[in-house]
């Protein structure tokens, strides 16, 4: 699946979580560079070029940092918020769902989820490599 | 090489402070006209001698506007740039800038909050991004948690290496009447404190205060004038990598990296030269990645560096000599106190945390999640 950013059509946030709510979690490469980045842009933030393509991606990732926002149970409790490196480039905040919070360790291989939460979907990994 | 034309073209000749600690019932505005005040009393100015207003407050869409307007000025040059807590030291190298070209004669930096008195939380007027409004993280501690997680797994740096800096702020602090946080602060206490966001406690983190700050700069060539010895500003850098954490290229390696070169390039100095560092410590991490950055210790060596309590008062590296954010005042942006301890050091005004006849200081300010770096080496005339 490949969905080219166009000049005139909608922008690279747009076409990102309209992948995102049909299930398909993408990145932005850039067609000059080839290399990805995170968070969409109309142009790439590596080389400057401005012909992005978006691809479906494995999901695979990488915890580059995590931390355990400590919350009171009423608040919601603790809540991990982790720095992801995806295996094809970029990298995401994101939280790691699967284990106690701050079981999460920097280095842990991830593997993304999209959930819907607060009405829209979101990307969030739980431990392990995907299948 | 040639000297840069800024370097020395300037000087501080006025500093005030007001509302340090807690201002109860006066308004952030109340305060900066309160430490405007202060420092055309410092200086023997008058305020209708200033042409040149620069300012950043975390409440105001047009800051600088609005500052000129409670203050009754009706400025030639206005800058109101927010980059975080770093802004006054920006704002330094414009109004250097515009004073070097002519645009005006007298600039007034000022700064002031009541946000402990007045809100009773940190406040912030920064936006949320959407890319990480979802995971729910609580700026500014979650970012700079990420860092401090991030540095400790590459480098081995420990909660207690990193509880040192607010316990050795603590210790300057406690000979600094205007500090907000005095009395006996331990290693112990710092780690035992309540974690906020991992690795980071409550006494990890900077005060939430009031207070304001006013310098007045004018051109060299009149800063002989008044009567308080001049601060020269030597050398000034700002740079800027990213907005947000996530955007951050390397959580262990700040731009601070290159404004450091910078302005200690446009001054003219090593780090033998400095008498006083006066570093932003929003958080104990943050002056730990500061002072590898501006090449004080190796990269990953800031823990161990600061370790032996060479920091603490009478340690031999004479660091934020004040009490810092850490301890003696944060009122949501800092920066201009950085300055103002910087000039107070210099001329000597500093009491029983004076230092031994400093002539030279490095002041660094940081804004955002990282993301602001100013460094400035500010001077006395026998350093032109």
């Amino acid at each position: 699946m490949e969905i080219k950013v166009t000049a005139t059509g909608p922008g690279p946030e747009r076409l990102w979580r309209e992948a995102l709510a049909a299930g398909r979690l993408t990145l932005p490469f850039c067609d000059a560079c080839g290399r990805a980045h995170f968070f969409p842009r109309v142009l790439c933030p590596h080389c400057g070029a401005g012909d992005i393509t978006f691809r479906e991606v494995s999901g695979r990732g990488t915890v580059h940092s995590t931390t355990v926002l400590r919350r009171k149970p009423a608040e919601g409790g603790d809540l991990n918020i982790a720095l992801v490196d995806f295996a094809e480039g970029g990298r995401m905040m994101s939280r790691v769902d699967g284990l106690p919070p701050a079981e999460v360790r920097i280095g842990l291989a991830v593997t993304a989820r999209i959930l819907v939460e607060d009405g829209a979907p979101i990307v969030v990994f739980v431990p392990g490599e995907a299948a | 090489m040639a000297v840069h034309r800024l370097r020395g073209s300037a000087a501080i000749v006025g500093a005030g402070q007001a509302g340090i600690g807690e201002a109860p019932g006066r308004s952030p505005f109340d305060l900066i006209g309160d430490a405007t005040r202060a420092a055309l009393d410092d200086c023997g100015l008058k305020l209708s001698d200033i042409d040149g207003v620069f300012s950043a407050t975390m409440i105001n869409s047009m800051p600088a506007i609005s500052v000129a307007e409670y203050l009754g000025l009706r400025p030639r040059v206005t800058e109101g740039t927010n980059t975080g807590g770093s802004s006054f030291l920006a704002h330094m190298q414009w109004a250097a800038l515009a004073l070097d070209a002519g645009l005006c004669e007298v600039a007034l930096i000022t700064y002031g909050s009541n946000q402990r008195t007045g809100a009773g939380k940190f406040v912030t007027t920064s936006e949320t991004v959407a890319w990480e409004a979802p995971y729910k993280p609580r700026y500014p501690v979650s970012a700079y948690a990420l860092a401090a997680a991030r540095h400790m797994h590459e480098f081995g740096t420990t909660r207690a290496q990193l509880a040192e800096v607010a316990v050795a702020a603590r210790t300057w602090a406690n000979l600094n009447p205007e500090a907000f946080a005095r009395g006996p602060l331990s290693i112990e206490d710092v780690l035992a404190a309540r974690m906020l966001s991992d690795p980071l406690t409550v006494k990890d983190c900077c005060l939430v205060t009031d207070g304001a700050g006013a310098i007045i700069m004018t051109r060299a060539d009149r800063a002989r004038d008044f009567p308080k010895a001049p601060v020269y500003m030597l050398g000034v850098a700002a740079e800027n990598w990213h907005r947000w954490v996530s955007s951050m290229p390397d959580l262990t390696t700040t731009s601070a990296s290159r404004s450091g070169p910078r302005a200690m390039e446009m001054a003219g100095v090593s780090h033998a030269d400095l008498d006083l560092v006066m570093l932003y410590d929003a958080f104990t991490i943050t002056p730990v990645l500061f002072l590898e950055d501006l090449g004080f210790c190796p990269k990953g060596e800031g823990g161990r560096f600061v370790a032996d309590g060479k920091l603490r008062h009478g340690g031999g590296f004479a660091l934020n000599t004040n009490g810092g954010g850490l301890s003696c005042v944060h009122p949501g942006m800092y920066g201009l106190f950085l300055l103002i301890e910087a000039v107070r050091q210099l001329r000597g005004e500093c009491g029983a945390r004076q230092l031994d006849a400093p002539k030279t200081a490095l002041c660094h300010g940081n804004g955002g999640h990282w993301s602001s770096q100013v460094t400035a080496i500010l001077g006395l005339e026998e350093t032109l």
